[in-house]
């Protein structure tokens, strides 16, 4: 019985957290950042019995609305494809954050519960594959649309993300060599060393080439503005012309969805994960000499906060990003992708070889 | 690839501008919160139902019609404004006036407010000062049509 209440409730706590990020980073988080960046003070006058909170009931609001609209499906639209494409997407973005590891591990009683949902052998590889897999949403949404405008965003971006996928594995190849594993938990261990005694043994130190690649490539998964041809907004709609209502609320949540994952990769993959520099499980151990002991609760908590911070702060930059750049031109998008990214990746692998055997 | 890389270097200087306007921003921002007042706002929004901009003292708003010592329009129904409108907005109907040096009165003063593009040239057109357009009052929308007509006393206020 309680072996599987652990992994039920684990699933459901690792959906919640997922949900609630995206709900606000793909909201709250875009909207109010683009407008502090504009020197404006975005959208404030959701409130509940007139209380404000700056807009922190935004989220509620937008998906209130976005259920409450009408879901119309185009007679020319291929039915059961049409309605089966968003949950495609949404699906195979939602599933890769099993893979993805909270924090090590705490103790209850006499049983040690990982904090990760799944922890096989190649949860790297999984990831890959269910973010890849994801387009398969897109390209069915352009299909069974039958509209030519979605039919060319879901081309656009079966082209876009091809590209983008070979870079985005290969500048992970360096990371695998130089932590000999694919299994992420194990990964964020390793990055729990120090390099030389001082520095954590993360992976932007270890390899700035391939998180620069990664950086790029994963930007391009996400379909957002700088990488954003399938959508497009002021040139075709993209993919989802003919969606409205709560099926195109699934789309958008499938954007905010990548970022929080792409951020969580790149926390988990380059910047140490649930690791805090220098906290080993029993307290911190600095390297200028001394020991700070905590309790392991402590630990924990501190870990867990350590990596919702990061890919706090990824899912910031990205939202930065998308409002700092214009959209790339198809040919640029192409060029970046084949002749600079894919090149740099193969360098990257080839250094790190070299500098690995010497 | 060469040029590729140049256009790398424009690409961070730009995030780096946008991110150096967050920080700043931001930074006002958590000052009014700490309730620390700066000269320099984060952001440059009034907000309006709550707060209002001071209108210009020209600012041409919604017209009034001036009254002589003893509440009597001060407008003679020359049909000066009516003919220079460019909506067509405005009907005055004369009435005989007992004062021999005014002579004429309106009886009827209507400006159609559904139709009136407040571009004051009836203001500029009086030659009595009758019609003035300094009330300040720039909120008239109604859910009816037939309350933006107004008549000579909703004018005279």
């Amino acid at each position: 019985m309680i072996e599987f209440l652990i992994p039920l409730i684990k699933v459901i706590l690792a959906l919640v957290w997922l949900l609630l990020l995206t709900l606000y980073v793909a909201d709250w988080v875009e909207r109010k950042e683009s407008a502090i960046i504009h020197d404006r003070i975005g959208a404030n006058r959701a409130s509940i019995f007139g209380l404000r909170m700056i807009g922190l009931f935004q989220p509620f609001a937008d998906a209130i609305k976005m259920i409450f609209k009408e879901d119309f499906t185009p007679s020319f639209s291929r039915k059961f494809l049409h309605s089966l494409a968003p949950f495609l997407s949404f699906f195979f973005v939602a599933v890769t954050i099993a893979a993805i590891p909270f924090g090590d591990t705490i103790r209850i009683g006499s049983r040690i519960i990982k904090l990760q949902v799944l922890d096989i052998n190649v949860t790297l590889l999984f990831v890959l594959a269910m973010m890849s897999l994801g387009i398969y949403g897109v390209i069915l949404a352009g299909w069974a649309s039958n509209n030519r405008f979605s039919l060319l965003g879901g081309i656009r971006g079966a082209a876009q993300l091809i590209s983008y996928e070979v870079a985005f594995g290969l500048s992970l190849v360096g990371l695998i060599m130089i932590y000999p594993s694919l299994k992420l938990s194990s990964i964020v261990h390793s990055q729990g060393e120090l390099l030389f005694g001082f520095i954590p043994k993360w992976g932007i130190f270890l390899q700035p080439l391939g998180f620069i690649v990664f950086l790029f490539a994963a930007l391009a998964e996400t379909k957002r503005v700088p990488f954003d041809l399938p959508e497009g907004e002021s040139e075709i709609i993209g993919f989802y012309t003919e969606y409205s209502g709560l099926k195109w609320g699934l789309f958008m949540m499938t954007d905010g969805m990548e970022i929080v994952i792409v951020s969580t990769l790149m926390t988990t993959l380059f910047f140490g994960g649930w690791q805090v520099p220098w906290l080993q499980a029993d307290g911190f151990h600095w390297p200028w000499g001394g020991e700070w002991f905590l309790a392991s609760w402590i630990v924990v908590i501190l870990q867990v906060l350590a990596f919702n911070l990061k890919v706090f702060f990824f899912c910031w930059f990205q939202v930065l990003l998308r409002w700092t750049y214009p959209r790339f031109r198809y040919d640029q998008l192409m060029d970046l992708g084949w002749k600079l990214l894919i090149p740099l990746s193969l360098v990257n692998i080839v250094g790190t070889g070299i500098i690995m055997s010497l | 690839m060469i040029r590729a890389l140049g256009y790398f270097i424009e690409i961070i200087r730009g995030s780096l501008i946008t991110a150096r306007h967050f920080m700043a921003n931001m930074f006002f921002h958590i000052l009014k919160v700490l309730g620390i007042k700066t000269k320099r706002k984060g952001a440059v929004t009034i907000q309006y139902p709550e707060e209002k901009k001071e209108l210009a003292s020209r600012h041409r708003s919604l017209h009034r019609i001036m009254t002589r010592e003893d509440g009597q329009p001060r407008c003679v129904v020359c049909m000066l404004c009516v003919t220079v409108c460019p909506s067509e907005c405005i009907y005055v109907e004369a009435a005989e006036d007992p004062d021999p040096e005014i002579q004429k009165r309106p009886s009827q003063f209507v400006i159609d407010l559904n139709r009136c593009c407040f571009c004051g040239f009836c203001v500029e057109a009086c030659p009595e000062d009758a019609i003035r357009m300094d009330t300040g009052k720039v909120e008239i929308a109604q859910y009816d049509r037939q309350d933006l007509i107004y008549d000579l006393d909703k004018l005279k206020e």
